[in-house]
């Protein structure tokens, strides 16, 4: 092959793509939506939490540190194999607060109905959003209820807002991986995507895929124990793991290598992504975390995370190294080696 | 998982790449036919796996590619009209028309829909009696046959609210394009498997005796195109020139008879622009005159706007394999997946795409 173009580099200028009008894809999580945020909100917003582009945003009230966050939910159906738009509206706001070494303790909740909605689907949503709260140790201390007319929303949208508490000094950041450090993966992968998939009929075949959607919070106070040591948490979401190692990747501006044969795919999901053409590397999860780990101290955490809810898959997939910055590269089954970039829209629009 | 995993091993793909290796004396320049084997090759790192002395061309095996822009420019005028539905695989909704893409249509207002089988479009189409349901169908051999079930089940179920834009597309003659312009680099092919399921390779042989060239036709999963290539490698380096079949778990002499058929049925053979190639004779597929009420081209008029391609694109170049993507100018800066310039940084199987995507700054690309 051609060698590459040496003055073609990660940091060439952001290509002159004017957005113009929102479309789909910039709703993705994947570069589209990097460019909505960079391009039409930080202009206007630039405090130093969101420029950090965390989980959740870390502040000082008086002497006690706690963090902060917020997160819509827009899943079509809202009822899917292994849950509903409820639960995960609780399991994502929870799991963005302990991403970041936080407590979970309150929720705020707002609730976009659609007129015609019927009672009984709102109250299964309602009712698991309690469980879910029950088991994340978390309250929901304040909520609005508001009603557009008929094709105005689809059903229902839900926001939610979490507030944690931090008691350690050091707070685990996707910019705090260093070269050397072992990235741990605490189960397979891709099964929330594939069940909204398989949800919306979108599969010409029959499958039992159930969504992954679980709260992370007694995963991440056990993994807390290890101290200094936990240097990254990040959940998985859209995206998949491709895009949260990528995120990893820029922020503390080192290099990632991953094995794929190490990458859990549980064999069904994997079935369904090889008949669609989907990549598992970038389908969602709502119950699975990347923690970075100091290379001395991983097996011990791969063994907290086992021993944890939702933690027994867990294992180590890689590695954080100083060759190649801000970039994943991937060992293929065959031992051949490839780039897992961003992805720059959505695989699939509307699953969280 | 059975016919997938034993196709993926690393300890067979080494044996192959010892085998390529060994048997490899002097430089040769390979075109894989197909989109789905240029994102296997990325997707992999197959070339990880190669000498330096063989290069991979990648050929104008994406249907998403080669699509005209006139049939893109088409669609949206059809998509932007009120009483329509535009149906349309996944990708197709991102290439760049003239003026506008698919996905703009749709942010407007338009009812653009993803499918995933052709047959949905009957559905959707039997579900909006209201609506005209226009399916943008493209694709090699290997799709056409489903598009063209869409026709006889339409017939069948009697809709009188189903369109057909065509732009089908057939390798044989675009593998002729290829050899006969002037600087043709390409000394070998790994034919497509799957379009060989359907059409059979007994159409290559003319190819392999006229123009003096090797074909292997070849699988999709990593260790069949190692193998594809150990077996092109052996035909070059003993100065032979035949067609060859290593994808034989799908592929036969004759191919698949019943799809076939339906193609006669449905289509006949047309002239076809291919994007970035121009118009080759003889290698598309256009509904047949008996199926003409279902035929969008002649149910939809929209004005002939001229044709727009961005200068600085060199797809065309592309996807002959004179040049890589990485010699492009606007390569990763103009040009990106969130904003293609050409069709061949749109599909996943676009080669523009499958560098962008897998192996950007890699030493070895």
């Amino acid at each position: 092959m051609t060698k590459a173009d040496d003055s073609f580099s990660v940091s060439c200028p952001t290509p002159k793509n004017e957005l113009t009008m929102v479309k789909l894809g910039h709703g993705s999580g994947g570069r589209l939506t990097d460019q909505l945020i960079d391009q039409v909100f930080l202009p206007f917003f630039d405090s130093e939490q969101l420029l950090e582009k965390e989980d959740a945003a870390t502040v000082f009230l008086d002497k006690d540190r706690i963090a902060v966050t917020t997160d819509s939910y827009v899943v079509s159906p809202i009822i899917f194999p292994g849950g509903n738009i409820g639960s995960l509206s609780v399991h994502g706001t929870v799991n963005d607060l302990c991403m970041r070494g936080a407590k979970p303790l309150y929720l705020s909740a707002a609730f976009i109905l659609e007129e015609g909605f019927d009672r009984e689907s709102l109250e299964t949503v309602v009712r698991s959003m309690q469980s879910a709260s029950k088991e994340s140790g978390v309250v929901l201390i304040a909520a609005d209820t508001k009603v557009v007319n008929k094709g105005c929303a689809d059903k229902l949208f839900i926001t939610t807002t979490g507030v944690g508490l931090i008691t350690q000094s050091k707070i685990p950041s996707a910019s705090r991986a260093k070269a050397g450090d072992a990235i741990i993966l605490s189960g397979d992968i891709g099964r929330h995507g594939m069940a909204i998939m398989a949800a919306r009929h979108e599969l010409e075949f029959e499958t039992t895929i159930e969504s992954d959607s679980a709260p992370l919070n007694m995963m991440c106070q056990n993994l807390l124990s290890i101290g200094d040591s936990l240097h990254s948490m990040r959940d998985l979401t859209r995206g998949g793991l491709a895009s949260v190692l990528n995120e990893i990747a820029h922020s503390s501006a080192v290099g990632i290598e991953i094995d794929e044969s190490t990458v859990p795919v549980d064999p069904k999901v994997r079935a369904a992504c090889e008949i669609l053409g989907l990549d598992p590397l970038y389908v969602a999860c709502e119950g699975r975390l990347v923690a970075i780990v100091e290379a001395q101290r991983a097996e011990e955490a791969v063994s907290i995370i086992q021993a944890s809810p939702y933690g027994d898959g867990a294992k180590i997939v890689g590695k954080i190294v100083s060759d190649h910055p801000e970039r994943v590269v991937l060992k293929s089954v065959i031992g051949g080696r490839r780039i897992v970039d961003k992805l720059s829209g959505d695989q699939l629009p509307r699953i969280c | 998982m059975r016919y997938v995993d034993e196709f993926r091993t690393e300890k067979r793909a080494r044996e192959l790449s010892r085998e390529i290796s060994r048997k490899t004396r002097q430089n040769w320049q390979i075109m894989e036919v197909c989109g789905g084997q240029t994102h296997a090759i990325m997707q992999y790192g197959i070339t990880d796996l190669l000498p330096p002395e063989i290069e991979l061309l990648h050929g104008p095996g994406c249907p998403v590619c080669v699509t005209g822009v006139e049939i893109i420019d088409k669609a949206t005028a059809i998509a932007s009209q009120e009483d329509v539905i535009l149906c349309s695989y996944g990708d197709m909704l991102r290439v760049p028309g003239s003026r506008m893409d698919l996905l703009d249509v749709k942010a407007q207002g338009g009812d653009v829909r993803i499918i995933y089988s052709p047959l949905d479009c009957l559905k959707i189409a039997s579900q909006n009696k209201d609506k005209k349901v226009v399916f943008l169908a493209i694709g090699f051999e290997t799709t056409a046959p489903a598009n063209a079930m869409t026709i006889k089940q339409a017939e069948r179920l009697n809709l009188n609210n189903f369109f057909l834009l065509s732009s089908h597309v057939t390798v044989p003659p675009v593998i002729r394009r290829l050899l006969e312009y002037p600087d043709n680099r390409v000394q070998g092919f790994l034919g497509p498997g799957h379009v060989c399921s359907i059409m059979g390779w007994s159409q290559y042989e003319k190819l392999a005796e006229q123009y003096k060239i090797p074909i292997v036709i070849t699988g999709f999963e990593p260790t069949d195109i190692l193998e594809g290539i150990s077996r092109l490698v052996s035909q070059l380096e003993n100065g032979q020139a035949h067609v060859d079949n290593q994808y034989a778990r799908a592929v036969t002499k004759e191919g698949n008879k019943n799809a076939q058929s339906i193609l006669e049925d449905v289509f006949v053979v047309c002239d076809q622009a291919w994007r970035g190639l121009g118009l080759i004779a003889n290698s598309g597929y256009r509904l047949h005159q008996k199926y003409a009420r279902f035929d969008a081209d002649l149910a939809f008029s929209t004005n002939n706007v001229p044709v727009l391609e961005p200068e600085v694109c060199i797809s065309g170049d592309v996807l002959r394999g004179i040049k890589k993507p990485l010699d492009c100018p606007a390569f990763g800066r103009e040009c990106t997946p969130e904003h293609p310039l050409g069709a061949t940084m749109v599909s996943s199987e676009g080669t523009c795409a499958a560098y962008f995507r897998y192996s950007r700054l890699d030493p070895k690309s």
